[in-house]
Order: structure tokens, then sequence, then C-alpha cells
């Protein structure tokens, strides 16, 4: 046994070279994505409530002109878990909202202010209104874009990140792409009419989004620094918590169903040694 | 086995008990969420209470909205309609009760109980009628109020039952007037 | 199976039932009675951890379906619902999509298991040919069950896999058309795969029974190779195997739950978070994490026809692997040289798996191609060979020789038998 556990060390460290030298060879072109602090990282991780407040006045007041975000419900505002309104508070923001209800008696769509069941609503009708009103290019909806986008992490360290419960790479992306804009392109590359230039890109060199955010852009009235760099992480720690609602319950559950497999399993192991003591194998 | 009852239980056996208990505990904490699953999810739930614009509705008419998956007649009744209603003496009633979720379960089934508070025209029921769950007709049966074709039930003018097999008057929600004319059933 | 009873009905109504249905003999005799070879080490326990993960992907599965919806305009959504709305649904959705890595996990480890104690040599043939069986279907329900969340990965996957079938000559396209039910992955795909997804497991539940039942005729094999020659090589399954194996499975529930509950998207691809659509392919297409060594042989091969063939000779070839190995000892333990075999073909398939998640250009096919000949090769050219190259080590007499001998042999030739003392 212990022989064998032995060869595997040995074997896994040998693969790990071979296989380490093509990958190590092959990552110069891809963008750098660097790791970031996040409340909601590691096995505690929570939501910081006012953050997300914060990140959702900026989807609101900035990114919601053209990125719907048709999954989430004015209700989940103010559910556990999340950015901390209350429901009056939540039923009051899906207030400000219209939606398009119906049809009604007359056969005709109407609208309403907007109820704590709804969704928030689209921006544009379809994706091809919003295609048109974009220059060609679709915002991506932001239900779920915080779990949809990674940079390729390689080897070893997708390896790592399964020991480091490394999940942010999302987060890590927005932030980086909206910190990532420069005015001048680097040498050799083109930036074509309707384009800009943003090094953390992953699906090429430019984008068709405008750099979005600004210093002072958004009011914050917590003395949170108005700054771009803290406006790209408050937004995209409510863009996780968009695409995943039930992180903490997630990470609280898990840690009592670790402590019972670790409690239950010394039992069984004890247990198990007890019936087999008199046999010898 | 038969010595073994009569002494202290020994390490091993409180270590298959604890063992034993342990697991237990923890198979009932994993059935848990597959039974739950099962129950209404938050998106049921944020529908559970819907708003209803009355004020088209003309007196003598009614109106069928859907609330949880069911029919809720909304009838604006006529006074003579009302007034059918208010002369039944309670001992004609198979059902003394009033079935009105805004009031205490024993309130009697007097028209009062039935109607919409302050509002009498107003009659606010779950359209299933309690037999076997089918849609009564409006404005059908003996007493001029609804009638069940499935197995011959009568509903009168205040929706309590007069006559067939079914045991109880139609369910009054619970509702409020929020506005003059909006109605907030749930 | 029902041979090991030493059940005897006492109530009377035991006796009516056992009469009519020797269900309770036969149960004990499966799994209470078993003469188990008291030997068997912790590899041994992955049959258990694999009846337990099948078990729990049937459970939350049948949950799941009752609130997933299998059409292309609700597919996606429905399993947004599900991660949003459902009670514990994130819970259930996570633990059947990461329960089907740690099923490949566990099936894998149970597979190099029996490639290195031979447990597929006579007379467990037809065990192995079964559990050969069991993980095409497992393949199959895998694959297909990566395609319901019709996330833009599970769209590209069904899209290229059903495609390898048009390579298949005068008959291909209309293959890959009655596959589809149409003229490219669409509705009628979707739903077709839900039902088959829905239908599978039991049938590897089905199979999985055979499996054992074929193990249970021959008896287990065990770290020694050497079949059991009396009553002291055995013990019987419970309690002393019920334990070992519920200690495992828990200890296999912990990485489970690491999985399910921390890294939870980990073995997933961000690109399944995007609805399918079919006018844009991902950058990247990777089929899950356990499918890339095969994916790597089927890239390998610069032919459509070549590949396809490849990559399903890769598993058909271990449909005969008994017959391959033509050596007289079975378990690796004896035999020095396939030990040294053995964990490099470990390691090719490890490599082939990292080959299979790389873009199909240059020095990576050259490597794929290198380790898809070593593949074969190991089976086809080494296996026949080394059973006659190699001097393989003294046997022990029996299991409890074995087990003395490991042990120090210090104890009296009596201890095994010494009645408890306590």
């Amino acid at each position: 046994m212990k022989r064998m556990v032995g060869t595997v060390r040995t074997l896994a460290a040998v693969a790990g070279l071979v296989l380490a030298g093509p990958a190590l060879a092959a990552e110069g072109e891809a963008p750098h994505i660097e790791k970031q602090q996040w409340s909601f990282a590691g096995p505690f991780g929570t939501y910081d409530p006012a953050q997300l407040q914060r990140g959702f006045k900026i989807y609101r007041e900035v990114c919601s002109g053209c990125h719907s975000m048709r999954l989430v419900a004015f209700r989940n505002l103010a559910q556990p878990g999340g950015p901390g309104f209350t429901e009056d508070e939540a039923k009051a923001i899906a207030a400000e909202y219209t939606v398009v209800d119906g049809p009604n008696d007359d056969g005709e769509m109407y609208e309403r202010p907007g109820i704590l069941a709804d969704h928030f609503p689209s921006p544009f009708p379809n994706e091809q209104a919003a295609r048109a009103a974009n220059g060609g290019a679709y915002p991506p909806d932001f239900s779920l874009l915080a779990k949809a986008r990674a940079a390729h992490r390689g080897f070893p360290n997708f390896v790592i990140d399964a020991f480091t419960q490394y999940q942010e790479q999302g987060p890590d992306y927005i932030y980086s792409l909206l910190t990532g804009y420069e005015e001048e392109a680097p040498e050799g590359v083109e930036v074509p009419p309707g384009q800009y230039y943003n090094h953390s890109f992953l699906a090429g060199k430019t984008l068709a989004m405008a750099p979005p955010l600004f210093e002072e852009l958004v009011e914050y009235t917590d003395g949170t620094p108005m700054t771009v760099d803290q406006y790209a992480r408050d937004v995209a720690a409510f863009m996780m918590w968009a695409a995943e609602p039930h992180l903490e319950e997630r990470k609280k559950i898990g840690f009592r169903v670790m402590a019972f497999l670790i409690i239950f399993g010394s039992l069984l192991y004890f247990t198990k040694q007890k019936i087999w003591r008199k046999v010898d194998h | 086995m038969a010595q073994q009852d009569t002494v202290e239980p020994t390490r091993r056996d409180f270590l298959y008990i604890a063992t034993g208990a342990v697991g237990a505990v923890g198979a009932g904490a994993l059935a848990w969420p597959f039974i739950d699953q099962m129950n209404p999810d938050a998106s049921a739930l944020a529908l559970a209470s819907i708003e209803v614009d009355v004020s088209a509705v003309e007196e003598g008419q009614s109106i069928t909205v859907k609330w949880r998956g069911k029919p809720v007649f909304i009838r604006h009744r006529t006074a003579e309609e009302i007034e059918k209603a208010k002369s039944v003496s309670l001992d004609d009633l198979p059902d003394q009760f009033a079935r009105n979720s805004n009031l205490p379960a024993d309130a009697t089934a007097t028209d009062e109980h039935r109607a919409a508070p302050e509002k009498e025209p107003w009659l606010i029921m779950v359209g299933i009628c309690t037999h076997l769950g089918c849609v009564p007709l409006g404005d059908a049966g003996d007493f001029g109020g609804w009638f069940c074709p499935c197995h011959g039930s009568h509903y009168d003018t205040a929706g309590r039952i007069r006559k067939g097999p079914a045991p109880e008057n139609l369910m009054v929600p619970p509702f409020e007037f929020v506005a003059d004319q909006t109605i907030k059933i749930g | 199976m029902a041979g090991h009873s030493n059940y005897v009905p006492q109530s009377a109504a035991a006796k009516w039932l056992e009469a009519r249905l020797p269900v309770i003999s036969l149960m004990r005799g499966s799994f209470v009675d078993f003469p188990t070879p008291k030997n068997l080490n912790y590899w041994w326990t992955f049959g258990g951890i694999l009846f337990f993960v099948l078990v729990a992907q049937i459970l939350t599965g049948v949950v799941l379906a009752m609130h997933y919806t299998a059409s292309t305009a609700a597919g996606f959504d429905s399993v947004e619902h599900i991660m949003r709305n459902v009670n514990f649904g994130w819970l259930l959705r996570y633990l059947h999509a990461n329960g089907a890595s740690m099923f490949f996990i566990a099936v894998y480890i149970h597979m190099f298991r029996g490639m290195y104690y031979g447990s597929y040599k006579a007379p467990r043939e037809i065990s192995w040919i079964l559990g050969v069986i069991i993980f095409l279907i497992m393949m199959a329900t895998a694959f297909m069950g990566y395609v319901l969340p019709w996330g833009q990965m599970s769209f590209w996957g069904a899209t290229v896999i059903t495609n390898l079938f048009s390579a298949i000559p005068l008959v291909g396209e209309e293959i890959r058309t009655f596959l589809w039910g149409g003229f490219s992955v669409d509705n009628p795909t979707l739903k077709r795969f839900f039902s088959l997804h829905y239908l599978l497991p039991f049938m590897i539940f089905g199979v999985a029974l055979l499996h054992v039942w074929a193990f249970h005729t021959t008896g287990n094999n065990n770290p020694t190779g050497v079949q059991p020659k009396s009553k002291q090589d055995t013990v019987p399954f419970h309690p002393y195997y019920t334990v070992k194996d519920l200690f495992a499975i828990i200890v296999f529930m912990i990485l489970f739950a690491w999985f399910a509950f921390y890294v939870p998207n980990y073995m997933g691809h961000p690109d399944n978070y995007i609805e399918a659509n079919p006018l844009v392919t991902p950058a990247h297409i990777v089929p899950e994490w356990y499918f890339l060594p095969f994916y790597a042989i089927l890239r390998a091969i610069p032919d459509k026809l070549g590949g396809v063939v490849a990559m399903f000779g890769s598993i058909a070839v271990l449909f005969v692997l008994p017959w391959l190995d033509t050596s007289k000892v079975r378990s690796g333990t004896f035999r020095p040289l396939f030990k040294q075999f053995f964990w490099i073909f470990g390691a090719v398939c490890v490599g082939l798996g990292y080959l299979g998640a790389q873009p199909a250009e240059g020095i990576y096919v050259i490597l794929a191609r290198i380790l898809t000949a070593y593949y074969f090769a190991h089976f086809l050219i080494i296996l026949p060979l080394l059973g006659f190259l190699e001097k393989p080590k003294p046997l022990p007499a029996s299991i409890s020789e074995a087990v003395l001998a490991k042990s120090g042999g210090g104890q009296p030739a009596g201890a095994v038998a010494a009645p408890d003392t306590k």
C-alpha cells in the first residue's frame, strides 16, 4: 500500500513536469487576470450587503441602460444572503420600474409599476433591437455573467484551485475588464472605429463596450471612495450575487455537512476497527 | 446475549449506539431537501397575492380572476340579491359557518360574514365547489347563485350551500380593499 | 447468489414468505452472510461507493426532473429556476452535476483496481465485461445529461458527439439525422436525450446487479489474486464489509461535499452558463473531464472515420482484455514487470486527459499521437507479451498465509481463529 502511494506520487510529479512545459509555453498570449480579494471567497465567505447595494446602484444607473438581468426578480433584493434590502425597500424599488403586463380584457398589453414578483425588465425588447442600438454588438445579460466568464487557468493552477476553493474567476475578470481600458492601444493593435482597447478582454483585443465607469459617476452616500476601481469591485460583487444568490446558504450548509461527515466518519472508523479487531487481515 | 442484558453497557455498545444515532440524524437531515423541494417554490410564493381593479365591474356582473392557480369569483351583487341572501334564516343553512378566511373559524354564515366588510355588494369567493373541486356556474341553480354541474350542488346569492352533496359554503379567501376599487387577494 | 445464506426463517410469516419468494435469504446470501475474502483493501470499497453514487444520482435526478422542462425554449431557464427558486434546488442540482464527476472518479479507480489486481481474468471475465457495459451506458448517460441544461457547451457538445456518427461510411449522415430527429441538434434531440437520460440509470442499476451476481458466483477477487481456500480466508460481508464500505463512502462523501458545496462549478465549464446559441460556437469546445482521454484519442487521428474508430476502439479493447493478458498470475502484486507498465499506462491515461483539454495543434497533436499509440500498445502488445517474458514472484499458498506474512509472521498460527478474549 505504502509503495503504491509512493509510486503514484513519483508518477504524478513526473507527469506534472512533462505537462507543465507545453502549458507554460502556450500561455504567452492570453491576458493575465489578477486575483482580487472578495468577501464571498473561501469556505466562510459571505456577501457584503453594503457592497451589493452599491453594486446594484451602479447596475441601475449605468449598466442597465444596455444590459438586461432577466433571471433576477425584485423579490430577490430582499431575500436573505443578498443586498439586504427590506421588503418595503424592494417594493419601492420595484415600483420605480415600468413593467409590461397583459393582455388586459381588451386584448391590449399595458404598462404598470413593477411588483416584487416581477423580474428586472430588459432595456431592449429582443436581441435584434439590442444589436441595432449597440452597433451590432449584443450586451450580454447580467444574470449569470459572473459564472459564464473565466480566464483559462492552465496547469498547475487548475489543480491548486480545487484545494484553495478558487471560484471567483468571474468577478475577477469583470473587475479586470472594467479597469482594463487603455486610451492608447499598444503598438500593432488596430482599434477599429466603435471599438475600444482593453488589455483584459478575453475574446480579442478590442470590444464594442465603451469604458462605462468614470470617477464620481455614481453617488455613494456611505463614504466609500467614488473611484473606477471601487465601482468595478462593487458591480462585480453584485453580479456574483445575481449569478449565485444562494452562495451564503450553500457555504453555511456545506460547513455543517463537513462537520457532520468528519464526526460520523470518525465514529465509523472506530466502529470498523472494533469490528475488525479479532480478524487478522 | 442474554447475560449481557444484566451488565453495564460496554464501551463497544456505546460506540455502536453513538455511530448508529449520528448516522440516523444524518440520514434524516439528508432527507429534508428531497422533501422540501416539493413545497411551493420562491416564485410561486411571490405570486401568492394579487391585486384586482374592480372599477369596471357593474352591478349584477361578476369577474373571475386566477389566484394561486384557482378561480376567484368577484361578484358585484344587486340590491335584490343582497336582500335575498339576508332573508335566509340560519337554520335553513346546511353549513352554519361563514367559511371566511378573514373571520374567526366559528363566525356564523350570515350575509354580513360572507360579503366584504362595509362593502356589502361585493362578494369574493374561491370558485371551487366544496364537494370535489369543480368550478360552479354563475347565475344558476335553484337559489339564484351558483350551481355546480358535476354533482348538482346549489349555492345561494351569498355563495352558501343550500342543496346537494357539497358540505360547506364556498370559501372566502383572505382579501382586503386596498383602495376604493382595488381588491388585494391573498 | 442465494447459495450462501445461513438464513433459517423463524416466524410463521417468514416461513410463509420464504416458501413463496425467498427474497430474504437472497438478500442475506448476497449482502449479509456472503463469504468475502478478509484481505480486501480500501481500493475494493469503490464498488460500494459506486453503488452509493448511483443511488444518489437517481434520487437527485428524479427530484430535479420534477422541476426541469425539456425544451429548447424553456430548458435553460428551468435549470435557473431550480437554482434560484426551488427549495434546495441549488443543492440538488449541484449534487447531481458534481455527482456525475464523482461517479467517474470512482469508476476509474474501480477499473484501474480491477486492472492492477487482474480482476478481469478467468473466471471473472463476465463480471469485467458487464462492468465495461456499465461504463459505456454511464458515458451515454453523462453525455445526454450534460445536454439538458441547454447551455453553449451542452449544445455544441451534443453537436460534436452526434456528428461522430456521420463518420460511419454510407449511412453516417442518415444515422446522424435520425439521432437528431431533424437537421440539427434541436428540440426533438433535447427531448429524446432527456427521456433516455432518465431511462439509462435504471439500466445501469440492472446491469450492476448482474455484475454483482457474476462475481458473487465466482467469489470476489482479492489483493493476492489467490482464491480463498478455507473458511479462515473469508469473513461474512456483514458486518465486516458493510461497515468498511460505509466508512469509505463517508470519506468519499467528504470529497463530494467539498466540490458540491465549495467549488460546485469547478468541474463544469463557464460557457454552459450561456444559453445555447446555434449560430455561435464557443472558442474552445471541451468535453467534461471524464471524456478527455477519449477525446484526445479521437483528435489524434488525422482522419474523421479513423478518429472515431480509434476512440470507440479504445473502449472496445477493454472487452477483450481478459484474453489479451496472457499471464498465469492474477494479481499485479506478484508481477514486477507488469506493475511498472501498469503505472506507465495510468500516467498515459492522465496525459491523454490533459491533451484532450488542449487545443488540437502543434506539440499537443504529436504528444497525443504518441500516447494514443502507447494506449493501444499496452493492451495489444505489452500485455500479451508480458505473460511470456515476465517471471512472477512466488504466490502465497492462501490468503491467510499472505496476511500472516504481511503482519510479520510473529503471531502464532492459531491467532486468526482465536476466539475473542473479551
